[in-house]
């Protein structure tokens, strides 16, 4: 359960980007959404995240946010087929065509804020 | 109103990765080979530290290690008998190491004067695996009491390691161990991954495991001569 720490750091990274990124005219900004981009073996599961989020977001710039989980399949390279596939689980590590193993790991470890929603006072 | 979206591509553990990254290097420029033992609790790593570094000093090596613990610096006691250098790492309640911690438990240690460092991360087969401590062997240890089937239970710790072992293999009879199932249920989720099998009561396997460390380290000294 290392959620709790991960959304905190979530919300200390956005903080300071968003700081910085606006500056003067921080007081008019509203943050609607953070979206995270989250890899099948990243380590985290997101019904904890969503419940570490509401707790680590009160008090902050953040609150009143929506946390938008983007779930990131595992994608393996097959060399048997020269081609990249998903794969539907994480229990086996098999070209989902040829059934060939492969540990050439393409996507699915990634633990990312890709973007943040922000509303500005006109 | 006018809402717009700010783009920031960063990842959310990346003060983790730097410090990380930073223990890389002084591991590397120290000559040292770091290693990550990961696995539930109870799967016997503070018994195989032990082994280890009683045979590795015997050996004539100098490894030294750190050990993660929610409390108590009982596994620190039991390793320091080797007569190495150990430092008890207490986590208060975190499921896992970080790097900032292994960073501040080195020092006052001149890393130089060691060939080894263990990290024992604290038993917990999840949210480690999100933690790199700047490691270049990631271990994730299972012993034949847990079943053959842990590695398809916890996939992505499982992935993430450079090595498996597979511990107290003097039960393994008793408990009815298939250990070509449990080669299958590793390779399925990690394929190709090395694994050991070791008794660290009786030190079956230590030798092969001796030999893998030696093997290792020569590998890594010569790839850091390489970009040096």
């Amino acid at each position: 359960m290392h959620e709790l720490l991960i959304v905190q750091s979530v919300v200390t990274t956005v903080t300071e980007a968003i700081h910085d990124q606006f500056s003067e005219g921080i007081r008019s900004v509203r943050i609607r959404s953070v979206r995270l981009k989250v890899g099948a073996l990243s380590g985290v599961v997101e019904g904890a995240l969503q419940f570490g989020y509401e707790i680590a977001i009160e008090g902050t710039m953040l609150a009143g946010s929506q946390l938008v989980v983007v779930n990131l399949p595992v994608v393996i390279f097959c060399k048997q087929c020269s081609e990249l596939r998903q794969l539907e689980d994480v229990q086996s590590f098999r070209c989902p065509i040829c059934n060939t193993p492969s540990g050439d790991i393409r996507q699915g470890r990634e633990l990312e804020i890709e973007s943040v929603e922000v509303e500005e006072a006109a | 109103m006018t809402t717009r979206i700010v783009e920031l591509r960063k990842g959310v553990l990346k003060k983790n990765d730097d410090l990380a990254h930073d223990l890389r290097a002084r591991f590397e420029d120290a000559g040292i080979l770091a290693l990550n033992l990961v696995s539930s609790p109870g799967t016997g790593k503070t018994a195989f530290l032990e082994r280890t570094l009683r045979e590795l000093r015997q050996a004539g090596e100098h490894p030294a290690a750190l050990v993660g613990d929610l409390e108590t610096d009982n596994d620190a006691c039991r390793l320091a008998a080797s007569g190495a250098p150990v430092r008890q790492i207490n986590t208060h309640g975190r499921c896992h190491l970080e790097a900032e911690m292994v960073g501040d438990h080195l020092n006052g240690w001149l890393l130089n004067d060691f060939d080894y460092l263990f990290i024992e991360n604290v038993g917990n087969l999840v949210c480690p695996s999100s933690y790199d401590l700047g490691e270049t062997i990631r271990v994730v240890l299972l012993s034949v009491t847990e079943g053959e089937d842990k590695p398809l239970k916890y996939p992505t710790i499982f992935n993430s390691a450079d090595l498996a072992i597979i511990t107290k293999t003097d039960l393994a009879v008793a408990c009815e161990f298939n250990a070509e199932l449990a080669h299958r249920n590793l390779n399925e989720v990690h394929p190709g991954i090395p694994i050991l099998e070791l008794s660290s009561k009786t030190g079956a396997g230590f030798p092969e495991w001796l030999e893998f460390l030696a093997k290792r380290r020569a590998e890594h000294i010569q790839e850091g001569s390489a970009y040096s």
